[in-house]
């Protein structure tokens, strides 16, 4: 077999790309399913940490009848157990968010200053005055956008049921969807 | 005949001899084969230069962030003999080893101080690293692994951050969290995300903290990957990072 001058062989070279049938077994097929079983064990794992079932809240709930809150005010009864404001104007009842768009702190909801303000990073949000329409808008702090509301309808037994799957967003002309607000005279 | 003390003696015995395999010999070559054959000394370099030991040089950063790494790791698997975490014993865990548990409250405070000082102490070693210019070739890549394993430090600080389970705790989570809604392609709210299809349920976000909300799944990820995860792979980091210093020709001298 050819020498090179410096006495190595250049066929034996592991640079040379001349694979013989057993370096096909051994390289294509062998590392091929090396490889291919530790991506798969990759991926079952990903998966792994993602369960079936979350043991969350559920989305949906009954928040009884609309005569229980008082028109034109801002209800926090259901704050701390589902983290939303019921506010009640003339014509209609919205479900405020209370999930700060900045960094997801709760807003405190304060009536002598009609606004909802986030005590993590002081981001403010329209009160109750400043109409249905720009309610929740952002306006002060780093908070980049208004705060989210949740789908209302009214259940069988005339009680309201509140979504918080389904959310609407202002800064997306979504306030007058059906289902962003639940409208009551 | 000379009288032998009662070191000489055991010295001498069989026992000894199979553990220490080289006397007290005062040649060079004896001295470091004392350390090389002897696998904690080997971890010391058999000699290193005179300016390495220069305080006003080194800072001994490096050295203190390591040794507050070991006391973290005492403390902490300490603290573990007494700290359950689930969403119904882990505050009362921690008030629990900080007013009843005998030392509960050294302990803990100990851990809580010296994480607080490993993340100072980290940063006044790449400070020192840089304003020496120690990170210039050969030891570019040590620098690499150096910035991974400040990574390291971090992840464990927030990790470490969850686990007392009370208001400061779960808000600062959510906070840091929330950021990974806006991964690249990986978060639900970060762009392209349309692209990967994934929503809150299923993106980076949801991946840490096992669901939607901050909850009780969230505070046993965060102690595995706190207190097996993230030492482990921080120790790997930690055990090349050495290495390398040595490899590289020691520790960088003054020009």
């Amino acid at each position: 077999m050819a020498k090179a001058e410096d006495g190595t062989n250049p066929e034996a070279s592991i640079w040379r790309f001349a694979p013989t049938r057993r370096d096909f077994f051994a390289g294509f097929l062998g590392w091929g399913a090396v490889l291919t079983s530790l991506g798969i064990g990759t991926l079952a794992f990903v998966r792994f940490m993602y369960p079936r079932v979350l043991f969350e809240p559920p989305s949906q709930f009954k928040i009884g009848a609309p005569g229980l809150y008082g028109v034109n005010s801002v209800s926090t009864k259901w704050i701390k157990a589902l983290r939303f404001w019921l506010v009640r104007y003339d014509d209609r009842f919205i479900a405020l968010s209370a999930l700060c768009t900045h960094l997801g702190c709760t807003p405190r909801y304060l009536a002598t200053e009609d606004k909802f303000k986030c005590p993590c990073h002081g981001s403010g949000f329209r009160g109750f005055s400043s109409g249905w329409t720009q309610l929740g808008a952002n306006y002060e702090g780093p908070a980049p956008r208004p705060l989210e509301r949740f789908k209302l309808s009214l259940g069988g037994a005339g009680d309201i049921v509140v979504n918080k799957g389904k959310t609407y967003r202002i800064d997306q002309g979504q306030d007058s969807d059906p289902g962003a607000f639940l409208p009551y005279a | 005949m000379e009288k032998k003390g009662w070191f000489d003696v055991v010295q001498s015995s069989y026992v000894w001899k199979s553990i220490f395999r080289h006397e007290y010999q005062d040649t060079y070559r004896n001295r470091v084969l004392q350390i090389s054959t002897n696998v904690f000394l080997h971890l010391h370099p058999t000699k290193i230069r005179r300016h390495a030991l220069r305080l006003r040089f080194t800072w001994c950063m490096g050295g203190i962030t390591f040794l507050l790494f070991l006391i973290l790791t005492v403390t902490g698997v300490i603290l573990m003999f007494y700290y359950r975490p689930t969403g119904e014993y882990a505050y009362h865990d921690m008030k629990y080893l900080q007013f009843d548990v005998p030392f509960g409250m050294i302990m803990r405070n100990m851990h809580r101080w010296c994480a607080h000082a490993m993340v100072i102490a980290v940063w006044l070693h790449m400070f020192r690293v840089f304003m020496t210019g120690s990170y210039k070739p050969p030891r570019e890549f040590n620098w690499v692994i150096g910035v991974n394993l400040l990574v390291m430090t971090l992840m464990l600080s927030f990790t470490g951050y969850l686990l007392p389970w009370d208001q400061l705790s779960i808000w600062a989570v959510t906070v840091g969290t929330n950021m990974g809604r806006a991964t690249p392609l990986l978060g639900h709210e970060g762009p392209f995300a349309e692209l990967l299809g994934v929503d809150a349920r299923y993106d980076a976000r949801a991946l840490l903290t096992a669901g939607r909300l901050i909850g009780p799944a969230t505070l046993l990820r965060f102690y595995v990957l706190h207190c097996i995860f993230i030492p482990l792979l921080a120790a790997i980091l930690m055990i090349v990072h050495f290495w390398r210093v040595r490899k590289d020709g020691g520790i960088s001298g003054p020009l």
